[in-house]
């Protein structure tokens, strides 16, 4: 089950969380982890890489399904979480925590909710 | 990514448990059942080495009955029906007039002259029409009683001692049908008593374990699922969703209707023609024989076979399988194994490339990945 979103970070309409910073970190929500099931894999970007705000940049890999990584911010990637890559488990243990995928120096971002306007969309 | 639920969506009589329980439920074939209670490796490794407890009030339920039930279900199915003994089960299919598969179905003969038929949800209705269809000429009563029915299964290498557990499940040799618990086989079932009413016990399933199958009327099952669940605890017994059923079946090389299976399809295409007895003396002339017969002696155009990859990512249903820049195939079911570590999958790929080891690869959403071909099933328990 999910509980709310933490109210200091902002979200995608695909499920993702961005938490502002130098750099700033990106991961993928509790509903979107529940939904995805038990996570057995991580196709991230690599360190060094750009990517754009709105663009596919990972896949996250279920037992049961694949979802797409859809980044929030434009950038580039200074870090990705090698102990979620190497046990995605984490993950659905802790999305908003340990289980974070990407730290990005952000040049720009796309689309963002707050946490009231993500629980609404969730809702739905 | 996240599904819709609707009201329209018929509920299992277990449903109230299942959300008790935490499951997150899924629309599936016009049903509202739990996809998983917790995590769904965690379901399926509990199944492989202790047991998993399933609600599979979904699938449907006919009985058929009367003077010319054997008769009739060699004329209306692939199998020899007429020949599977009282008391035991029968894995076969209905196809259409022109071979192709409408459901596969487990039979159950519990008399002479009274069968029980277990079909996909997504296929009961479909499958009850067309046994009505066909039953013109002979001495039968046919009953949808899949409404009525809740099923509820116990899959695992403890699945046997759990039902020795369970308070309130007794045998009774008066109502059995000559076994005794202890002594039923596989593919056979025996009747029981659960809080003093009969129950139906099938040793049969969908896992690629030992384990059982219990039918009973819709209103008890509440009760039955609470002494099975407080039974099994001790042995590791727990809830396990849909999510865990499709990763089970898959590891053991059981097909899925709507995946492996449908119209298009005979049984001979999925490697299935084992199922099909074209000559059954009371019925030279079953639904779909002819297609069948041309089918059986003709060169297949595709076979079903098992894949591998050697890569993390998974192939998934649908997706094109390749041999250099050909393609030579389509993915029908395909996940992560929890079980091996590797991912898995099923398809149908041209004959010339479905050898044992011949190396393809699967277009994963634009890039190849490596697979090769390997027997099925991927899973086979330790006897």
């Amino acid at each position: 089950m999910s509980g709310q979103p933490p109210a200091d970070l902002q979200y995608t309409v695909e499920h993702e969380w961005y938490a502002a910073g130098a750099p700033a970190t990106v991961g993928i929500t509790d509903v979107a982890a529940d939904a995805l099931g038990d996570i057995v894999y991580l196709e991230l970007p690599a360190v060094g890489d750009e990517i754009a705000a709105g663009a596919v940049v990972g896949e996250i890999e279920s037992t049961k399904s694949v979802s797409e990584l859809f980044s929030p911010v434009s950038g580039t990637v200074v870090a990705v979480n090698q102990a979620a890559i190497d046990d995605p488990a984490v993950v659905n243990g802790d999305p908003y925590g340990a289980g974070w995928l990407l730290k990005v120096d952000v040049t720009g971002t796309g689309q963002l909710l707050s946490a009231e306007e993500y629980a609404a969309l969730a809702a739905r | 990514m996240i599904q819709e639920t609707n009201v329209s969506e018929t509920r299992s009589p277990l449903h109230d448990e299942h959300v008790a329980l935490g499951a997150t439920m899924t629309p599936f074939a016009g049903w509202l059942m739990p996809l998983r209670y917790s995590s769904d490796i965690a379901e399926h490794t509990a199944v492989r080495t202790a047991a998993g407890l399933f609600d599979l009030s979904h699938m449907g339920e006919i009985a058929v009955h009367g003077p010319d039930a054997a008769a009739f279900l060699d004329h209306a199915l692939v199998g020899a029906i007429s020949q599977v003994a009282p008391m035991r089960a029968k894995y076969t299919m209905i196809c259409a007039a022109d071979g192709g598969i409408i459901d596969d179905l487990v039979v159950y003969r519990l008399a002479d002259d009274d069968y029980m038929i277990v079909a996909n949800a997504s296929n009961a209705a479909t499958v009850y029409g067309e046994l009505v269809e066909r039953t013109a000429g002979f001495s039968v009563d046919l009953r949808d009683d899949s409404s009525a029915t809740a099923l509820v299964a116990v899959q695992g290498p403890r699945a046997a001692e759990i039902l020795r557990a369970t308070a309130g499940l007794v045998e009774d040799a008066q109502i059995s049908g000559g076994t005794a618990f202890d002594a039923l086989r596989y593919y056979a079932c025996l009747r029981m008593r659960f809080e003093g009413q009969p129950v139906l016990v099938g040793r049969t399933g969908y896992t690629g374990e030992d384990g059982y199958e219990i039918w009973l009327e819709a209103d008890r099952a509440v009760a039955l699922w609470r002494a099975l669940l407080a039974a099994g605890q001790p042995f590791g017994l727990v809830p396990a969703g849909l999510a865990a059923r499709d990763s089970l079946r898959l590891e053991a090389g059981m097909p899925l209707y709507g995946n492996e299976l449908d119209r298009t399809t005979t049984p001979y295409d999925a490697g299935l023609g084992r199922v099909v007895v074209l000559d059954k003396p009371g019925s030279p002339d079953f639904v779909g024989r002819a297609a069948l017969v041309a089918r059986a002696e003709a060169e297949p155009h595709r076979v079903l076979v098992g894949i591998v990859g050697e890569s993390r990512r998974a192939a998934r249903h649908g997706y094109p399988v390749l041999s250099g820049a050909d393609v030579v195939g389509t993915v029908t079911s395909g996940a992560p194994s929890p079980t091996l570590g590797v991912p898995v999958a099923m398809a149908y790929v041209t004959p010339d490339v479905a050898a044992e080891g011949t190396p393809l690869a699967v277009d994963v959403r634009g890039r190849a990945e490596p697979v090769r071909v390997v027997p099925l099933p991927f899973y086979r328990r330790p006897r």
